[in-house]
């Protein structure tokens, strides 16, 4: 078991890095280094849900958006995109009002966090076992989430057939 | 266990938050939008599972939100991709002051 100690440390570690890459992911002008940082961030987000031991989460984190939607978004930067170019500038007023907003929005987040004064849970363990939540997942009863599962699945489905009608090459119209 | 509860965490996303929110405003290309708003469904998934994990470790509805967050997350990147595609092939740009009309 880990001490004390090296579980702070590995958190402060993982937050430097979830954030700093998120900075840069925002902040860079080539935009595929944006991707890539963006990479780096879902990643970390990985390593916090395995830093409080919810695996499964942290498998689907890294299944599903650094290896789906990551991917995506880099394809279709090849596909739209001139990768060697650097974005233009956001204009000085924008930046300035922008992170004036971001950094006072933050501010006031945080101070109400901080005097909220959350109240610990009931001390039982936390029991996230894949069985446990596929049972769930599945069990129609009050606490199941049976339906949900269901309605997610067709809007999968919708927005499966969708994409490909949106992205569908119109033919040209022949008079 | 250790001194690190769940405000540290809300600091995390809050932060996390507040960087694609930034983003989301200064950014005027269509990829990076969508990557700022990627950065702000990943806080907000942090948030329920912290929320889960330190004030109801007895249930998991937290852990399903994440789940059912993730699996919209990622229809919506696919269907906005396919739409900034589109865009491409009508307008030969993704810069979203270039795309005011939205004719075809």
């Amino acid at each position: 078991m880990l001490s004390v100690n090296a579980y702070s440390i590995i958190f402060y570690l993982l937050a430097a890095f979830i954030i700093g890459n998120g900075v840069l992911a925002m902040t860079t002008r080539k935009i595929f280094r944006a991707a890539i940082f963006l990479l780096f961030s879902l990643i970390g987000v990985a390593g916090l849900y395995f830093w409080m031991h919810v695996e499964f989460v942290a498998a689907v984190q890294v299944i599903v958006y650094v290896g789906g939607i990551v991917v995506l978004i880099i394809f279709s930067i090849f596909l739209t995109q001139q990768t060697g170019k650097d974005m233009p500038r956001p204009t000085n007023t924008r930046m300035i009002f922008s992170a004036l907003a971001a950094i006072l929005g933050a501010a006031l987040t945080y101070s109400l966090i901080r005097q909220y004064g959350f109240i610990g849970g009931s001390g039982d363990q936390f029991n996230v076992s894949p069985q446990r939540i596929g049972d769930q997942m599945l069990d129609y009863q009050d606490t199941g989430y049976a339906l949900p599962f269901e309605v997610i699945s067709i809007l999968l489905l919708a927005a499966m057939i969708g994409c490909i009608v949106i992205a569908l090459k119109s033919k040209p119209q022949e008079s | 266990m250790n001194n690190i509860g769940i405000e540290q965490i809300l600091f995390i996303s809050t932060a996390l938050f507040f960087i694609g929110v930034y983003g989301l405003f200064t950014r005027r290309n269509m990829i990076t939008m969508l990557m700022a708003v990627e950065l702000i469904l990943n806080s907000v998934n942090i948030n329920f599972v912290s929320f889960n994990k330190y004030l109801y470790p007895e249930r998991l509805d937290g852990v399903f939100f994440t789940i059912f967050i993730i699996a919209i997350a990622a229809a919506e990147a696919a269907v906005a991709i396919a739409i900034i595609i589109n865009i491409y092939r009508n307008h030969q740009s993704i810069d979203v002051e270039d795309s005011e009309e939205m004719k075809y």
